[in-house]
């Protein structure tokens, strides 16, 4: 989508939701994901006889197909319910479709660094190091607190009612491989006997929470003083809280640094005993260790999922082709945990 | 035959090419699959220089497997061999979704240690540095297990 194509548009588009006379300025493109395009922009916000507000925004264009479980307007309903949870998420700003013939939203332009390599090795992060492992878990204590009962989540893709959790994302990830592998895979195999045979046993009738679904270094916006906000909500759904403490700690995530097992910024247990602390009640390891197995299952499937694309020569990038040559690093990992010989 | 350079020189150079010339020449996303690329070239390096041996181990393993032994001629040239592997690997995987491989004892320590070994020739072609983090040491092409 072009820029000039999105100022015409927006224009007019926020004026009717602020009542004011808005101008764009410094619009430009910023490196998008997937399933949607990214821009930056300011919004500055004119009304009579007032000191102009400026809004550095971002906004979100959801590209037409692809697969994903729900789109911009809920999403932003998500963050506007993070919000109020004291999650720190952008502030939501306005969500839309007409007005650009595709599903948008904008939400607030937080400052901060969302790229892992630099989060994890450069100098100048080395205090909010010390720091985001009780930030990140403070963050995941108020993200699984967020109410999903009255309804206006009800979009969130999860377990059917009374479904054991940890069995439902095992069978969708089944699922999921079945259907996109192209070679067997007998690590993976052995992988999903390892997760059915070690199914964390969770109360009765526990209530799913809320998941981020994608919570690791790389999606997390950091400075000088730690966590600055969450992003990347697209993979949320509800499901059992644990899976997001677990996807931090996969390997794919430590961008080098592998001996600190916490995204490459420090111990796991540093963010367990942080996470306890901020619930307010114990956490079983074994649980989250299943979890790490399966947010290691999970990515490498994802890796599956990324070369077909490719194979198939709907994506004929090399980074999606040099991607198939990654599944092997979780299989590693996936031996070494199963094992026990992990770090 | 062909003449000098050899394939090794020739994807040496053209790794080198990527990182000198083409890395500080882009920024942002080409930069970033300018490094893809250059990583791909070494990559495919290793692979030429390992792969015989890697397909000879990888059917001498899984010949050796007990109770999983696949009783197929000894593959003729290198196609064949790869078909026999894939067959056999197919085997494997069908088998340990069924459940055979899942009680402890010498089928499934047998079948974890090949496994072990099989993915360990995978990163030795794709990514050394991930194997040198578990094993202290950088790991080689045709290095032993």
């Amino acid at each position: 989508m072009k820029p000039e194509f999105i100022a015409e548009r927006l224009v007019p588009f926020l004026e009717a939701e602020t009542g004011a006379s808005v101008r764009l300025d410094g619009l430009r493109s910023m490196t998008g994901g997937a399933t949607r395009e990214a821009f930056r922009l300011d919004a500055v916000v004119e009304r009579p006889g007032q000191a102009a507000e400026t809004h550095p925004l971002v906004l979100l264009v959801f590209r037409p197909g692809g697969q994903r479980a729900f789109g911009a307007r809920e999403e932003f309903r998500l963050l506007e319910a993070l919000g109020r949870a004291g999650a720190p998420v952008p502030r939501p700003f306005a969500a839309g479709e007409e007005a650009l013939g595709r599903p948008f939203y904008l939400m607030e332009r937080v400052p901060g660094e969302a790229i892992g390599r630099r989060i994890v090795r450069e100098e100048r992060f080395a205090a909010a190091r010390e720091v985001l492992p009780v930030q990140l878990a403070r963050a995941l204590a108020a993200i699984h607190r967020v109410p999903l009962e009255g309804g206006a989540l009800d979009f969130l893709p999860g377990p059917a009612p009374g479904e054991p959790i940890a069995a439902s994302e095992v069978d969708r990830l089944e699922q999921l491989y079945r259907a996109i592998a192209v070679e067997p895979h007998p690590v993976f195999e052995i992988t999903l006997r390892w997760l059915r045979s070690n199914l964390p046993a969770s109360a009765p009738g526990a209530a799913p929470a809320l998941v981020h679904g994608d919570f690791r270094i790389g999606n997390v916006l950091v400075d000088e003083q730690g966590l600055r906000a969450v992003l990347d909500w697209e993979l949320a759904h509800r499901g059992d809280p644990l899976e997001d403490l677990g996807w931090i700690c996969v390997r794919s995530w430590r961008f080098g640094n592998d001996r600190r097992t916490l995204g490459g910024i420090a111990d796991r247990e540093a963010l367990f005993s942080a996470y306890e602390e901020a619930v307010g009640h114990g956490v079983d390891r074994a649980a989250l260790r299943f979890w790490e197995v399966y947010g290691n299952l999970r990515w490498g499937v994802f890796t599956l999922v990324q070369v077909r694309g490719f194979l198939e020569g709907i994506v004929p990038s090399i980074e999606l082709a040099s991607i198939g040559r990654r599944t092997a690093e979780t299989e590693w990992e996936l031996l070494q945990l199963i094992e026990g010989r992990a770090r | 035959m062909q003449d000098r350079p050899t394939v090794h020189e020739l994807l040496e150079s053209l790794g080198r090419f990527l990182d000198e010339e083409i890395v500080p020449a882009t920024e942002g996303r080409r930069q970033f699959l300018a490094r893809v690329a250059a990583n791909v070239a070494r990559l495919v390096d290793r692979e030429l220089a390992s792969e015989e041996s890697q397909l000879d181990d990888e059917w001498r393993r899984l010949r050796a497997i007990p109770a999983l032994a696949p009783d197929a001629a000894e593959p003729a040239g290198r196609e064949a061999l790869r078909a026999a592997i894939a067959g056999a690997t197919a085997d494997l995987a069908r088998r340990i979704r069924e459940g055979e491989v899942d009680a402890d004892g010498p089928l499934r320590s047998a079948v974890l240690d090949h496994l072990r070994r099989t993915v360990r020739a995978k990163l030795v072609v794709s990514n050394p540095a991930w194997l040198a983090a578990d094993e202290g040491t950088p790991a080689t092409p045709g290095g032993a297990a």
